[in-house]
């Protein structure tokens, strides 16, 4: 109890805050959607390789404007001040980090649901299969994990907005390339049942490593 | 030191109390002799590669250069938990050090290493898992000198780049394996590493030990110079505050 309540209490704060502002969820919004734009044009995505295609653009647009929520989920934090507050609560430092790592969740998860039947109509797939609502679930709870982690540290940095990506991106590219793979299979470029079974699994050992190590260094690094 | 006058006591006359200068000679010389031999050894007394012919010496440079890339990873993983563990500004300077002649032998690998798949492979670039992962590698850790010197706070960019030399560290395995499991379902046309397969001459395995050996030599010298002149550049930034502050 110790330990949720206050999880809990921060998760509610993010989610008030941003029911009243609603600037991360829809700026998100919009960018993800611009990315499958740019994208339809740069790649001239085609009826014949739309399948093929479809996972790589899907998971580029998530990853993007999931980056885009986190740094802005850090810097609320920062402008106000409120940062140095939580720290300063009588509260461990897991239950901050997770509690942060929920709020990310919950964002990206919704802008996802947004985005995902918007795709399903732009690049014509139809796949709302539990194979890729269980990818996209695992997915974002290791981007959410290591995203956190790298937009506690950005946030303090000159340039944030360029660090988060470029801490975040080389250290996530297991989880993404899980992703896109059971995508892939989920939409249907080809009846690979294999990759499912083969990266499911591994998509959880992912994200149970990175649950293990980043809160641990969290509660090491942020101090003061 | 002659112009010391007038500088604030901490720095009158005596020389920093580190024992690197002194050491650091040694290896010096020892290193350029042993590099001169390392060359003659590469380009005249290896023998030339039947199939590949004389480009294929580059072998002697390219994976010496790789392995000591990294060792220099490992070392900066191992300084960063010492540096959580201890909190002893020697340990920051260590991972510092290494993770900046990391990130140089590791670009050189993948320079040598292109250069060599040119002519062997015939493409200069392949998304096969040693290249790939080896790529992730030098953007971790590029981000990792980045992120030293955008954050503000000296100590506490110590502690953030500590979290990301160890998270950087743990996730290069988890790399390696997810492109060879992503490789072995969308198989590339390209053919794995040739020289390496185990099948290697005894003057040839030799000589790759030796080269191993001098790099290491190599890397053991810069990195103990870059420490130095790490510390040499917090004297000056003390000295400087303090004589700042006595104005």
């Amino acid at each position: 109890m110790r330990f949720f309540r206050p999880m809990a209490t921060l998760v509610w704060k993010d989610l008030l805050l941003e029911l009243r502002s609603r600037d991360i969820v829809v700026s998100a919004l919009v960018f993800g959607l611009l990315v499958v734009v740019v994208f339809n044009f740069a790649l001239q995505v085609s009826a014949e390789r739309v399948t093929e295609l479809a996972p790589g653009i899907l998971w580029v647009a998530f990853a993007f404007a999931g980056t885009l929520a986190m740094s802005r989920a850090f810097v609320r934090e920062r402008e106000q001040g409120g940062f140095e507050g939580l720290l300063l609560a009588p509260v461990s430092r897991d239950a901050i980090f997770l509690g942060k790592v929920a709020v990310s969740f919950l964002f990206m998860l919704v802008i996802e649901a947004a985005l995902l039947p918007v795709f399903a109509v732009l690049l014509n797939f139809t796949g709302f299969s539990l194979t890729l609502a269980a990818a996209i679930l695992l997915a974002t709870l290791g981007f959410a994990t290591v995203g956190t982690l790298f937009s506690a540290i950005a946030v303090q940095t000159r340039s944030r907005e360029v660090m988060l990506p470029v801490l975040f991106f080389p250290i996530i590219l297991p989880v993404l390339i899980g992703a896109v793979e059971v995508s892939g299979a989920a939409i249907g470029s080809g009846p690979e049942s294999g990759v499912v079974t083969r990266w499911l699994p591994l998509l959880a050992v992912f994200d149970a490593v990175f649950l293990v190590i980043c809160p641990w260094i969290f509660s090491i690094i942020v101090e003061e | 030191m002659a112009s010391a006058q007038g500088n604030p006591p901490i720095s009158s006359g005596q020389r920093p109390r580190t024992g690197f200068p002194g050491l650091s000679g040694i290896l010096l010389v020892v290193t350029a002799v042993l590099m001169l031999v390392n060359l003659y050894l590469i380009f005249m007394v290896a023998p030339t590669d039947s199939v590949l012919g004389h480009v294929q010496r580059i072998f002697y440079f390219h994976v010496p250069i790789a392995i000591v890339s990294f060792v220099a990873f490992f070392v900066v993983f191992v300084a960063s938990i010492g540096y959580l563990v201890t909190r002893k500004s020697r340990w920051d300077s260590v991972a510092h050090a290494a993770a900046e002649m990391g990130v140089v032998f590791v670009s050189l690998a993948l320079l040598t290493g292109i250069v060599w798949a040119r002519p062997v492979w015939g493409v200069w670039w392949t998304w096969e898992p040693r290249l790939t992962t080896t790529l992730i590698l030098w953007l971790i850790y590029v981000a990792y000198l980045m992120l030293r010197s955008y954050v503000p706070n000296k100590s506490q960019g110590a502690l953030y780049a500590a979290g990301l030399g160890i998270i950087g560290f743990v996730d290069v395995p988890i790399v390696y394996y997810s492109v060879q499991w992503w490789r072995s379902i969308h198989p590339s046309a390209v053919v794995g590493p040739l020289a390496d397969s185990g099948a290697l001459e005894p003057v040839m395995q030799g000589v790759l030990f030796f080269s191993l050996g001098v790099f290491l030599l190599l890397f053991l010298y810069l990195l103990l110079e870059r420490m130095h002149l790490r510390n040499v550049e917090d004297r000056l930034s003390s000295l400087r505050y303090a004589s700042r502050m006595r104005r």
